[in-house]
């Protein structure tokens, strides 16, 4: 999933000083598994809001709504309806959500209430931990499915490097080095010899950010 | 509303095991919603007792009254603005 996590509520409120009317949307996908943007988190936030609002004596309006998702263009579509009514719309989706907001209401305001972190799952209640970068040529089967492009602070394909030690990485003693964790996986594989002799070659990035704004088009897919 | 107390279990001792420990933790956690919102954490104290601590209780609820009475009125019914800080509370001695 896509893990995201609430901005300061001062933040937030300074985001949204200037309007008393605005449009709370959630999203019931990912940033509702991570606790960050579901319905719950929408009620909190517009709560607080209000609260902090009526402090100086002011009223906020605030139309809670949360979205089956907010990365598709016919539930980014469902408040149209009441969108004009409102001064700007607080987005507490992903990064994608907010920016699908600002492109499908063109005159009001999208603004982020989270900051979207990274691409990863939970290891337990309350703790989530990245995974992914979706560099767009996975190679986690030749890895031991431990992914070096995440794991390791250098994203490094030929790990590990002089920072490694006792399996921890040299930015951060708590973070485990990834390609000890990929040594070790493949040792217990019994495909440490077959794998780690041999070298990546040089990866092409042009499948990872580094070639801009990614698009991927689906011709049986479409209508 | 001017204040609120919770009044968990005895650590240790809670029916539900670890009720009284999560609402602690939540209740601090809501404790830096307040802080941030401007509003006076103090005005949400959890105390831990049982039920045969009948003494203990009118303490409490003592204590948590004259806390309120202190603080005055919470700033969401007067509208007067932060009554709160983050760090300068523990500056003027409050």
């Amino acid at each position: 999933m896509i893990v995201a996590e609430a901005k300061p509520i001062e933040e937030v409120l300074e985001m949204i000083d200037r309007y008393d009317k605005i449009i709370l949307a959630g999203c019931k996908e990912c940033v509702a598994v991570c606790a960050a943007g579901g319905e719950k988190e929408v009620q909190l936030l517009a709560s607080a809001l209000r609260t902090a609002r009526k402090t100086t004596g002011r009223e906020l309006e605030i139309r809670e709504v949360t979205l089956e998702r907010q990365c598709d263009p016919e539930y980014v579509e469902g408040i149209r309806g009441f969108a004009g009514d409102y001064q700007a719309i607080l987005s507490i989706a992903c990064g994608v959500g907010v920016q699908y907001m600002a492109e499908h209401y063109k005159t009001i305001p999208a603004l982020p209430g989270l900051n979207t972190s990274f691409m990863g799952g939970s290891l337990e209640q309350g703790v989530w931990s990245e995974r992914c970068q979706g560099c767009g040529t996975c190679i986690l089967h030749l890895t031991g499915g431990i992914c070096p492009i995440t794991r390791c602070a250098k994203s490094l394909l030929n790990g590990p490097c002089g920072g490694s030690a006792k399996g921890k990485c040299e930015v951060n003693p708590e973070i485990e080095c990834g390609w000890q964790l990929i040594i070790d996986r493949l040792r217990e594989l019994g495909e440490f010899e077959a794998r780690y002799t041999e070298l990546f070659p040089i990866k092409d990035w042009s499948t990872s950010r580094d070639g801009g704004q990614r698009t991927i088009i689906r011709e049986d897919l479409k209508p | 509303m001017d204040g609120v107390y919770v009044a968990g279990c005895l650590e240790g001792e809670c029916h539900y095991l670890r009720g009284n420990l999560r609402a602690k933790k939540r209740v601090g956690h809501v404790q830096g919603i307040l802080a941030a919102l401007g509003i006076n954490p103090e005005r949400l104290q959890m105390y831990n007792l049982s039920a045969a601590m009948g003494g203990r209780f009118v303490e409490i609820a003592q204590e948590m009254t004259e806390r309120v009475r202190a603080l005055g009125p919470s700033p969401v019914t007067t509208g007067q603005g932060r009554e709160f800080v983050a760090g300068e509370q523990e500056e003027e001695g409050k």
